[in-house]
């Protein structure tokens, strides 16, 4: 069975579905990188929401967080991916615009970023909470603005309590835009499916995604450790 | 660092306790935001078409059993197979040790649908070129869809918790392993009366969030055509052409389901005690 494996049919050139791999392999990435950073806006919003924000404000994140973290990411990304494109297309049709589609990354990335940010949130939250009162008390002391304390104080001091669990969310990250596949994004997952396929050589692609995926997980793990251990610089390994 | 802001109070008789409990979260505000999510939950239910529930209401019953049977299947089989898997990576044979590491590193490294799809596709149509498989009586089941639906489930869930139970076995305080040695323990006892239960005790509290997670991947064997609750939807959106409502039906649906599950495991949790 696996001596018959046709590796040539990894080459990147047209008879070879190499190069479809590495697009969707580079979509896929960038839908990551996007929903990822999207994510994390929406998470310090969201963890300044909750703790400093007045009682609406801190219900109304409570209800995203507890909305995102109940159910499935696949049904939230159908869910979003609908009432985007729909609030989108009637957006653009009131503003004049007809037969407008949206883009496909740029939904994606949404879909991504907004499951992603319910997550941040609760994680930023903790890590924001882990820094000592005092440091925020003394820069508002100094007359910063409450922008100026969130990126001068409240930020940089929060990182590495930050840092475990935001590289676990980038896992997540990397791992969720395969859930596009289903809504027929063009991503690694559905380029491999469709190689798979159209050649039945299932175990070859799959397999060859799967260290493309494995590969991004593990390289990117070693560079967030490096990226913790320069941001604990000075912390004592207690806290 | 201390902090002074809060003061414990000592706790009140249970059922004035919930009373409290109750009137703190009914602020004033928390009424009209309640009331403004009914008023939309009641437009939902007018203004919205609900015509296909009833008729679909016998199927997607099926489908949630379906996918609670995947889901406690799932669980149990995994968390039985993170056992070994931990233990492997603990006090294991470099050679094992090795091998449930990089077996942890892979299923988590790569997407849960990706597995799935490798399983069902993959090793569902290899299984089918051997005339030794079709023979047995297995060959039935390997048919369908939902044994690799559930293998992945299985497999993924046994990966993340392995790593959890691995935390939990080297986290048991190294005085207590001793304090049984002292007693004349043999290494077999020690780890079956102390290292053991206490790795498990230890590893239970994120038994809850994990499950709510397993929960949260079960959609995915729809993809593979086992007829889970979300498969049912997706029927229910291709017949109607409606998009919103049978979507909104099953966020509602899941919500329901997390939050019986996560009360379940809060008071399931709250049976263990937790001494340190």
């Amino acid at each position: 069975m696996f001596d018959a494996i046709d590796l040539s049919l990894l080459a990147l050139d047209a008879p070879g579905w190499g190069g479809a791999l590495l697009k969707g392999f580079l979509r896929s990435v960038e839908l990551a990188v996007g929903g990822y950073a999207l994510g994390i806006v929406i998470g310090i919003c969201g963890a300044l929401a909750k703790l400093n924000g007045g009682r609406v404000i801190r219900d109304l994140a409570e209800v995203y967080t507890m909305i995102i973290r109940a159910v499935p990411e696949l049904v939230l990304m159908l869910l979003f991916y609908y009432v985007g494109t729909d609030l989108a297309n009637r957006g653009m049709q009131a503003l004049g615009y007809s037969g407008f589609d949206i883009d496909g990354l740029t939904a994606g990335i949404l879909v991504i970023g907004l499951v992603q940010g319910g997550y941040a949130t609760e994680v930023l939250r903790g890590a924001i909470k882990a820094i000592p009162r005092g440091q925020i008390e003394a820069a508002q002391a100094f007359g910063m603005s409450p922008f100026k304390v969130l990126t001068r104080v409240t930020l940089p001091a929060m990182t590495p309590h930050a840092l475990p669990g935001m590289a676990n969310l980038w896992m997540i990250a990397t791992k969720d835009t395969a859930l596009l596949a289903v809504i027929g994004f063009s991503e690694l997952t559905l380029a491999t499916r469709q190689a798979a396929a159209a050649t039945r050589e299932y175990f070859l692609f799959f397999f060859a995604a799967g260290a493309l995926y494995l590969t991004l997980t593990l390289v990117s793990n070693a560079g967030l450790r490096w990226f913790e251990k320069r941001a604990r610089r000075g912390l004592t390994a207690a806290s | 660092m201390p902090d002074i802001d809060i003061v414990t109070p000592l706790r009140p008789a249970s059922l004035s306790r919930m009373g409290r409990s109750l009137t703190a979260f009914f602020l004033p505000h928390r009424i009209i935001m309640v009331l403004v999510a009914l008023f939309a939950l009641a437009m939902m239910i007018r203004t919205m078409d609900w015509s296909w529930l009833p008729a679909y209401m016998p199927r997607l019953w099926e489908g949630l059993g379906i996918t609670m049977l995947m889901l406690v299947v799932s669980v149990v089989l995994g968390f039985i197979l993170a056992l070994p898997l931990a233990i492997a990576q603990v006090v294991g044979p470099l050679p094992l040790r090795w091998l449930a590491l990089s077996f942890c590193t892979v299923i988590r490294g790569t997407p849960l649908l990706l597995q799935m799809w490798l399983f069902y596709f993959g090793l569902g149509s290899l299984l089918g070129q051997f005339p030794e498989i079709r023979e047995t009586w297995a060959w039935p089941y390997l048919r369908q869809a939902w044994p690799y639906g559930l293998f992945s489930l299985t497999i993924s869930f046994a990966a993340y918790q392995g790593e959890i139970m691995r935390g939990a076995f080297t986290g048991v305080p190294k005085g207590e392993l001793e304090a049984a040695r002292a007693f004349g323990m043999s290494r077999a006892k020690t780890f079956r009366r102390v290292w053991f239960p206490r790795a498990v005790h230890r590893a239970l509290p994120t038994l809850g969030g994990e499950i709510i997670l397993q929960l949260k991947a079960t959609p995915l064997v729809a993809t593979i055509t086992v007829t889970d609750l979300y498969a049912v939807i997706t029927k229910v959106r291709q017949d109607t052409f409606l998009t919103y409502e049978p979507l909104l039906f099953l966020v509602a649906v899941y919500l329901c389901l997390s939050g019986v599950l996560t009360v379940l495991l809060r008071w399931m949790e709250s049976r263990v005690p937790d001494a340190r």
